[in-house]
């Protein structure tokens, strides 16, 4: 089980502090899969980052992440790496470039085993189950990265990330970069691997909320680095609470909804820079519900038994 | 307006070049003015080979394409120049399609220099202006360097670019696969208000979703072959080729969850594809590959 409280990240630049992150709380129960999405710049992949490394110009300003009961030190580099790949594991949003394209898949998995002080032919009996349950046959490890397609170096990485059943996966942008017919395989992979255990939690990021409607117990949704809501994914896809969730969920085409027929309205104006937020709310230059309150910041509230919203108005919502 | 008559394309392959492979398979379609024609395919299916054929940044190895009657290969000096006059495109990362040195307002420039040096001042101005006003940005844009822009502003730079030349026919090339979920309908929305206008539009997508919000037509591409085409509402309300059918499966729907056995079904799928067979008209508009 993962619990963050109120965990800020800054970027470090030379106009000053990007928060990226400002103040998130919430949980991810063993076996769930939550789903993390936003549009491009919302915190998501800062998210994701920050619970297993933080990058050189990634700055920990505050807050605390628990793992299975254990403080994780998130802010110690060096701490850090006894955690990493045994504990947290992810799977990088560019994962089918991660892989070393002069070696052998077989032979860079030995070295980076190697690398982590544990025997690769010992794990080899697994790593061969587990890559033939994703439909993978033990030829790949004897091939070239150039040799196989972007949705099985996909599953190759998922493989290796989870191989020491790790009790958190954090999976980047898996499918953006994918065919339908492969994203859909990834996305199976996913639930696979949680359903047989291999992977107690996952937090997977996207933007892509249709991907998430399929695989996700749960569904959160960010907002220029603060948390908009949180709920299980049926109540995320058919009952928002939220404006902001109802407009990006608007603005998707479904296959069925055309032009000519009916217009999507996009979602006007652009989220806020996150150098110096403004005060209250953030979605509410953008809102067509924002009021006199909405200076204030609405607290990241619960509306439901595992539904949280932060709007002024999401009570009201949700019943309407 | 334009013809792409039983095209080829050939590429060398092997140590020295010694050996061909046939990446595009006899393809054959029709666009005409005010018409959005979606190209889908995996990767590897050849859509964008054709985009590109189309915008003679690649040779076609057999067959012709045709814009208005004359053959585009033929094209040279001037001649191509009032090609490009008509018929534009639009990549990708639209990142990658600007200087990052300089101001965004230099492209323009290029076109101007380019293209519309007879312009006086005055219309060239106005001309600008009305094509940022039709992407809905400000002249004031120009000012800015590209990091000072969303993937999606440039990508309406971009558009605009296209439409300052006042074009027939622009190629969008994935043009919004790298924007998010909120960007990508202002740009698809631009599309059809563009195309209300008489504009025939070339939309390359790998997204079927968004493929069939836009467009009038569907052209399914697999390893460089049609396998199906048609109406858009003929081909995904009524899939009638196995390919066709197993992409419109693996999309997922916001409302519908795939069932168990659906999402965990890993088997390797048998690669379906087939050389051969043709073309027939299985209702009006809607034409499906068979193989005898």
């Amino acid at each position: 089980m993962l619990a963050v409280s109120d965990l800020k990240i800054h970027y470090r630049t030379l106009a000053g502090a990007v928060k990226a992150l400002d103040g998130v709380s919430f949980s991810v129960a063993d076996g769930e899969i939550m789903g993390l999405a936003g549009e491009s710049g919302c915190g998501k992949s800062t998210l994701g980052k920050a619970l297993i490394r933080l990058e050189e110009r990634m700055q920990y300003v505050g807050g605390q992440v628990v793992l299975d009961d254990k403080v994780l030190p998130i802010a110690d580099d060096r701490a850090m790496n006894p955690y990493r790949f045994s504990e947290v594991s992810i799977v990088p949003q560019y994962a089918m470039s991660a892989l070393n394209p002069t070696r052998r898949i077989g032979r860079m998995i030995d070295e980076l085993l190697d690398a982590r002080g544990l025997k690769g032919s010992t794990l080899r009996p697994e790593l061969e189950r587990r890559l033939a349950i994703l439909g993978l046959t033990p030829d790949v490890l004897g091939m070239y990265p150039i040799e196989l397609s972007g949705g099985m170096k996909q599953r190759v990485v998922m493989v290796l990330s989870t191989l020491l059943d790790p009790s958190l996966l954090i999976a980047d942008e898996v499918t953006s970069a994918l065919d339908v017919a492969s994203q859909k395989k990834v996305a199976g992979a996913l639930v696979e691997f949680r359903d047989r255990g291999y992977v107690k939690s996952m937090i997977v990021v996207t933007h892509d909320l249709a991907i998430l409607a399929q695989v996700a117990d749960s569904i959160m949704i960010m907002y220029a680095g603060k948390l908009a809501e949180k709920a299980p994914t049926r109540t995320i896809v058919e009952a928002p609470a939220h404006p902001y969730t109802r407009l990006l969920l608007g603005s998707l085409p479904e296959v069925g909804i055309r032009f000519e027929e009916q217009r999507l309205p996009g979602i006007k104006g652009r989220p806020p820079s996150l150098l110096s937020p403004p005060t209250g709310c953030r979605f509410r230059d953008r809102c067509p519900l924002a009021f006199g309150k909405c200076v204030e910041e609405p607290p990241f509230i619960e509306i439901a038994p595992g539904h949280q919203v932060a709007c002024w108005k999401a009570d009201a919502h949700a019943q309407g | 307006m334009l013809k792409v008559e039983n095209v080829s394309k050939l590429f060398r392959s092997g140590a020295f070049g010694g050996k061909k492979k046939r990446v595009i398979h006899d393809v054959d379609f029709e666009v005409k003015p005010g018409e959005v024609v979606s190209l889908i395919g995996e990767s590897g299916s050849g859509k964008t080979t054709v985009g590109r054929m189309i915008l003679r940044l690649t040779s076609v190895s057999e067959g012709r394409i045709t814009f208005d009657g004359e053959d585009i290969s033929t094209l040279k000096g001037a001649s191509l120049k009032s090609y490009y006059r008509r018929v534009q495109g639009v990549f990708q990362d639209p990142f990658s399609s600007f200087n990052p040195i300089f101001k965004v307002g230099r492209v323009f420039r290029t076109i101007r220099r380019e293209f519309l040096s007879d312009l006086d001042a005055a219309t060239w101005e106005t001309r600008l202006t009305d094509a940022l006003n039709a992407v809905g940005l400000e002249t004031a844009a120009l000012d800015k360097f590209p990091h000072q822009m969303s993937g999606g502003q440039l990508q309406r730079l971009l558009i605009a670019r296209a439409l300052v030349l006042d074009i027939r026919l622009l190629v969008a090339d994935e043009i919004i696969s790298m924007l998010d979920a909120s960007t990508r309908i202002d740009v698809l929305n631009l599309l059809g208000d563009l195309k209300r206008q008489g504009l025939s539009i070339i939309f390359v997508t790998h997204d079927l979703a968004l493929g069939n919000y836009i467009s009038d037509r569907i052209i399914i591409l697999q390893k460089g072959v049609i396998v199906e085409m048609g109406a858009t509402d003929r081909v995904f309300g009524d899939p009638q080729h196995p390919y066709t059918r197993s992409l419109l499966d693996a999309v997922p729907h916001l409302h519908e969850r795939w069932s168990e056995e659906e999402l965990k079904d890993l088997g390797l799928v048998a690669d379906t594809a087939r050389s051969g067979g043709h073309l027939i008209e299985h209702r009006e508009n809607h034409l499906v590959r068979v193989y005898s």
